[in-house]
């Protein structure tokens, strides 16, 4: 039984292994760490930085660097990566795994944290938070200035340790999915070589 | 290759065979992607882009730019005020009568009370702009959303859809009232305000069509995704791969 070590980025263990894999199922059950409440508390706080950083004034780099940094704090950043991989993790060294997860951080928060931009003389208000399997679906609504209100949905879970979003949807558009299009279609540009999958998501 | 061309000529043939206005190839699933026509897809996609980058991003940014906003916000408002009869026909289609009463609500408030459409006090008075088209109307009654398409110059599409688009050339009542020279104006907005929006949108269009790997396959899951959500209107996250439960977690162990 291997332990799989991902501390690095996270500052976290991300201890798996099929036994203590079953026992982490068996106690979230028990646990109980996240509810509907710690869910849309979650949100609430990432809503309120983006709002606070919107009505900043400060300049526009400014806020780019506070919106990367608000996906660092609150996303799952590497179930993320992981899932974005896909199949070809089972192919890739702890290592590569390591630095995959490194360079697909850097990558993720530039690209979303940019998206925010768009947020900006407009307010987004929660709503309501409610369980979907093993995450909770926590529904927000994005009103900007000329333009009618639309959905943001975030998924949150706890299964990392701690209380983080995992994937956003903006009016259906699903941000998992489309980051396991682009890494896959990242990879096959390379030829399946991990090593420089790496290197291109370093130069983003 | 031949299984592709195969492919086609089935559905080619059950359209004939289905004699009806839609729905000519049918997905397993409606949340996978189906698209037998990729390498044609793909095709015109380039086309696309080469028409975006040379032509409609360059003209969208003079218009964002050299426009006044709020000139901007008058001419797509006008644009979307004259479509509204023709979302109120197909509202009334798809048996949606609270969405009939509010975009004809909204016609009567917004064409009187706000000049032509020109302003949009409907909205500020709680009744935002609910769309429907004829893509919609055919999924409501049932059709399948059939293959994903691009289209040239309109870009993604579906089977359904693009039936839909060519029919709403006929559904809206305004183009059959307005005379002459007036009956330019609804299309000339229309023209203007896609620009409009090319503008407004522009850091995530332009990251799909030329940030992306392969922005062709950004373009089809976002326009897949983005239009089964507005036509569905049902929850995303149900048939949602959940990243904690993936199978391939297991596999890293050994």
């Amino acid at each position: 039984m291997t332990h799989f070590f991902l501390s690095n980025l996270t500052r976290r263990t991300f201890m798996t292994g099929l036994a203590s894999g079953a026992a982490m199922l068996g106690l979230s059950g028990l646990a109980q760490a996240l509810t509907p409440a710690t869910a849309k508390a979650l949100v609430n706080q990432v809503v309120d930085d983006i709002n606070t950083t919107i009505s900043s004034g400060r300049s526009e780099s400014v806020m780019l660097q506070e919106f990367e940094r608000i996906f660092e704090r609150y996303a799952d950043v590497q179930t993320i990566a992981l899932s974005a991989l896909g199949p070809d993790r089972r192919r890739a060294s702890q290592a590569q795994l390591r630095q995959y997860v490194d360079a697909f951080s850097y990558y993720l928060s530039r690209k979303y944290g940019r998206r925010f931009r768009e947020f900006i003389g407009g307010r987004i208000e929660v709503q309501e938070a409610r369980a979907v399997r093993s995450f909770y679906e926590v529904q927000t609504t994005a009103i900007l200035r000329g333009q009618a209100p639309f959905s943001v949905v975030f998924l949150v879970s706890d299964r990392s340790g701690r209380d983080l979003f995992f994937n956003i949807f903006i009016e259906g558009v699903n941000m998992l999915a489309s980051e396991r299009t682009e890494i896959g279609a990242m990879l096959d540009r390379r030829r399946g070589n991990i090593d420089a999958l790496i290197q291109d998501l370093r130069r983003t | 290759m031949n299984f592709v061309s195969f492919k086609v000529i089935r559905s080619g043939i059950a359209c004939i065979l289905a004699a009806t206005i839609a729905g000519c190839s049918v997905p397993d699933q409606p949340t996978e992607i189906h698209d037998p026509y990729e390498n044609t897809n793909r095709r015109i996609h380039d086309f696309n882009r080469n028409l975006d980058r040379a032509v409609v991003r360059p003209l969208s940014q003079g218009y964002g730019e050299g426009v006044p906003s709020r000139a901007q916000q008058g001419i797509s408002n006008f644009a979307a005020n004259a479509a509204l009869p023709g979302q109120f026909v197909n509202a009334v289609l798809q048996g949606d009568v609270e969405g009939a009463g509010k975009n004809g609500f909204r016609f009567l408030v917004n064409t009187l009370v706000g000049f032509a459409g020109i302003l949009d006090p409907a909205t500020e008075f709680g009744i935002p702009e609910e769309s429907a088209d004829f893509g919609e109307t055919l999924a409501v009654w049932g059709l399948p959303e059939g293959a994903y398409v691009e289209l040239p110059v309109l870009g993604s599409s579906t089977e359904r859809d693009a039936v839909g688009t060519v029919v709403d050339l006929f559904t809206n009542p305004l183009s059959y009232a307005l005379e002459a020279p007036a009956n330019a104006l609804p299309p000339a907005a229309n023209l203007a305000s896609a620009f409009g929006t090319r503008y407004q949108f522009s850091d995530t269009i332009d990251s799909i069509l030329y940030d992306s790997a392969d922005s062709y396959a950004q373009a089809r899951l976002a326009y897949l995704q983005a239009r089964r959500f507005e036509v569905g209107g049902e929850n995303p996250s149900e048939g949602l791969v959940d990243p904690y439960e993936d199978p391939y977690d297991t596999l890293l162990l050994e």
